[in-house]
């Protein structure tokens, strides 16, 4: 799907990044522990978070994310904008919660780690 | 963070790579919310050099681990990337504390965070054994009141 495609699912606002929403996106991960999507996430495009501080945009960066959605509401600060935009990475906002996020996305076709969904 | 980099943008522009690059940093150690400075730059410089995704995937979540444990634990220190032909290798030195138990330390899992690490969404154990898993080569010198130095190498390839 395309990150437009996430943020109609979601019902999403999107706060910066606007001219990236049509890149195509395959796979995402939900996750609060930035020291597990270090460890764990692999070619994961779309990073969903409760987690707001600079580094959750630096996690995504170094991960080479292109797309971070905060869950139930959660606002980022400008300078975290900033941080984001500086790496063109598309920041949404949603009032979704985690669980359903990530629901709606996975049967719409963006699922997870490929290696794990053949275990 | 307060860093520099040296001798970067000649390198760049003549795409000779026969010199290693050198890039060096001091990590503030005050500041959680900009540690990663260096990582973010150090990935941006290397992408220009039209190096391997993967090689540069894997030095960026290894040294930004490595920033991340020297602001939590070891109030900043300093880093530096060394960028040969064949391979990189990224030194990360503080005067922190020290590990008391290097072994015990790389399990994954154990941690000496706080609670207010923890709900920074670091703090979970995974520092240490990422750096691990993300170099082909890694070291640990540590003396515990003197400081540590990890030393990893990311063969390009």
């Amino acid at each position: 799907m395309k990150i437009s495609d996430v943020k109609e699912l979601l019902d999403a606002e999107v706060l910066c990044g606007e001219e990236n929403l049509g890149h195509d996106v395959f796979s995402a991960c939900g996750c609060d522990m930035m020291s597990d999507v270090l460890a764990f996430a692999k070619d994961q495009a779309v990073l969903l978070t409760g987690l707001v501080n600079p580094q959750v945009v630096r996690t995504a960066e170094m991960m080479d994310m292109v797309c971070i959605v905060f869950v139930r509401s959660k606002r980022p600060s400008e300078a975290i904008l900033k941080l984001a935009e500086a790496s063109g990475i598309v920041v949404m906002a949603t009032r979704v919660r985690m669980y359903e996020a990530c629901g709606r996305l996975y049967i719409n076709g963006l699922r997870g780690d490929k290696l794990k969904e053949h275990v | 963070m307060e860093g520099f980099i040296s001798t970067v943008s000649g390198a760049i522009s003549s795409k000779n790579m026969s010199e290693p690059l050198v890039f060096h940093f001091e990590v503030d150690g005050s500041d959680f919310t900009s540690a990663g400075t260096a990582s973010v730059t150090v990935k941006k410089n290397l992408r220009q050099l039209g190096l391997p995704s993967e090689v540069i995937r894997k030095l960026s979540i290894a040294m930004y681990e490595g920033e991340i444990n020297m602001v939590i634990h070891a109030e900043g220190g300093t880093a530096d990337v060394i960028v040969t032909e064949e391979y990189i290798d990224i030194i990360l030195k503080d005067q922190g504390p020290g590990i008391p138990d290097v072994d015990l330390a790389m399990q994954e899992g154990y941690s000496t965070a706080t609670a207010q690490i923890h709900s920074l969404g670091f703090g979970a154990g995974m520092g240490l054994p990422n750096m691990k898993r993300y170099s082909d080569e890694m070291k640990i010198d540590t003396v515990l009141g003197v400081g540590t130095t990890v030393s990893m190498r990311i063969y390009i390839r």
